[in-house]
């Protein structure tokens, strides 16, 4: 066992795909509680299409992929809930609305410029072999960013997302703090997706949350359990993807899986305990 | 000198005028109900006066010494709170909020305050309890103790005893007058309960496009207005 992961950290991708990996699990799972709780869950997904739009156009024109997609994203994901607060168009139409016209954009401009190939499915589905050194010291910086804002603002973001009105009467300016998760979350979304791939990406917003609230009944120890449960899932599906030959994304998404079903059971059995007393 | 006076303010929704004119204002220790039928405006006054809305027309002008973030709202509950994890002392304890500025973590006395509210409301042996698995009386209670630890002198409540039933309410109401009577806070109430408006509260504010009746409920049971709206087994 022990053996096993030596030498599967005795490769350089591994490595690199290990840190960026866990650091990108820890900043979605931090930024998944509050765009759950607050139905902004689709955002997720919606902002990892745009992604795989961004870097298919970046490829096409020769360009850095990072240095496209993360404008791009950040842009696309102001605008996404710029939507949600504005009930003239429904926000989740308005999401699916623009996650697919991105889908088919990406799609049509890799088809007209290198053909549908291997990279395409990278980016679907994402390679642990994309992850670059640049990719490390990005990931890192992020999740030093992601981490020092959450625990600054913690209480700011937790009264918006129990309650934004009472929160903006208190003076706190909920629209900034929005702003500033949707941009994390871009940020984080676009590291993630190469290594996830763009269809898988926002389990990696939506479970960690999820499952923490199976169990949890505080708002801090959803946050502690939720960073703790998506590192540990991403650690199993990455070493699991290296024994099997299994895609990174797809084995990631199956430990989350297995941790929400063993949460929800625990919860679902607390539950029938406290009624029977 | 008045908390809050409005000088013929105007506000709207969506473009369109909803009340003009509006001219009244809160004295310190004052318990205001303000009645009125849906879309009359009530709701909107309120978002107006918490600053969350710009007026059309008129100012709204704070005296006294309050701020308006330092208005203790009750606000409507929201279909996000219904499965949000949150222990009770997380949700009163947000209510400090406003006095923190931009420090980032609660001090001892705040958390004190905190424990105090929960104390007053009774609900201080609720606090490591889920928000989401209390009754909605209990609800309420923790929404109030929030909206207590964010002010010192005005209290503004929107329709708080909705989906509460009758005796609960009948509880809420008097918690409500108890709080107003023995701390000196002033309560503005939005409420569609007219007759229970007028056993609790000191004045009236009666809304519709205009203001229909400002004065105290003493006036109001007397006035034209009053006897129509409380029906005419009052007329006397």
């Amino acid at each position: 066992m022990i053996e096993t992961l030596i030498e599967m950290l005795s490769y350089p991708f591994m490595v690199r795909a290990f840190i960026v990996g866990a650091m990108v699990a820890l900043c979605s799972a931090l930024l998944g509680v509050s765009l759950v709780l607050k139905r902004y869950s689709m955002i997720g997904d919606g902002l990892s299409h745009v992604g795989f739009g961004a870097l298919a156009a970046a490829a096409a024109l020769n360009a850095a992929p990072l240095a496209v997609a993360i404008p791009v994203v950040i842009l696309a994901a102001v605008l996404l809930l710029r939507i949600s607060g504005n009930s003239q168009i429904k926000g989740d139409a308005a999401i699916a609305l623009i996650s697919t016209s991105s889908l088919a954009a990406g799609v049509m401009v890799i088809s007209l410029s290198t053909g549908m190939n291997t990279d395409v499915y990278n980016y679907m589905f994402g390679s642990i072999l994309a992850m670059s050194g640049e990719d490390v010291v990005l990931s890192v910086i992020l999740s030093a960013v992601v981490l020092v804002l959450f625990i600054f603002f913690y209480q700011k973001i937790f009264a918006i997302t129990f309650d934004e009105t009472f929160a903006r009467a208190t003076g706190v300016k909920a629209g900034l703090y929005n702003t500033l998760i949707a941009v994390l979350t871009a940020v984080t979304i676009v590291l993630g997706m190469r290594m996830m791939g763009a269809l898988l990406i926002s389990s990696l917003i939506i479970f960690p949350a999820l499952t923490s609230m199976r169990v949890c009944r505080t708002f801090r120890g959803v946050v502690i359990s939720a960073a703790a449960v998506s590192v540990v899932c991403f650690a199993a599906g990455i070493t699991v993807s290296y024994l099997c030959a299994a895609p990174a994304g797809a084995s990631v998404v199956m430990a989350n899986i297995a941790v929400l079903v063993i949460f929800a059971v625990i919860g679902a059995l607390r539950n029938l305990g406290t009624r029977s007393r | 000198m008045a908390l809050i006076k409005c000088e013929n303010v105007s506000i709207g929704y969506e473009g369109q005028t909803v009340v003009r004119d509006l001219n009244f204002q809160i004295n310190p220790g004052d318990y205001l109900c303000i009645v009125g039928e849906n879309g009359s405006g009530k709701s909107t006054l309120v978002k107006s006066l918490l600053g969350l809305k710009s007026v059309e027309g008129g100012r709204i002008v704070f005296g006294d010494g309050l701020k308006q973030n330092e208005i203790g709202y009750l606000p409507q509950q929201t279909d996000v709170q219904k499965d949000f994890p949150a222990s009770v002392y997380e949700v009163v304890l947000s209510g400090r909020l406003n006095s923190r500025g931009l420090k980032p973590f609660y001090t001892a006395a705040d958390k004190q305050q905190a424990y105090e509210k929960m104390e007053i409301l009774g609900i201080r042996d609720l606090a490591k309890q889920c928000f989401r698995d209390l009754s909605g009386g209990q609800r309420q209670r923790v929404l109030l103790a929030r909206a207590l630890c964010a002010t010192k002198t005005l209290l503004l409540l929107d329709e708080p005893v909705t989906g509460l039933d009758p005796i609960v309410t009948a509880e809420f109401y008097q918690l409500i007058s108890r709080i107003n009577r023995d701390s000196g806070i002033a309560v503005v109430m939005v409420s569609h309960d007219i007759e229970s408006a007028v056993e609790y509260a000191s004045h009236i504010l009666h809304l519709q496009e205009k203001v229909l009746f400002f004065g105290t409920a003493e006036d109001y049971r007397r006035s034209r207005v009053g006897r129509t709206f409380l029906g005419g087994d009052r007329n006397d």
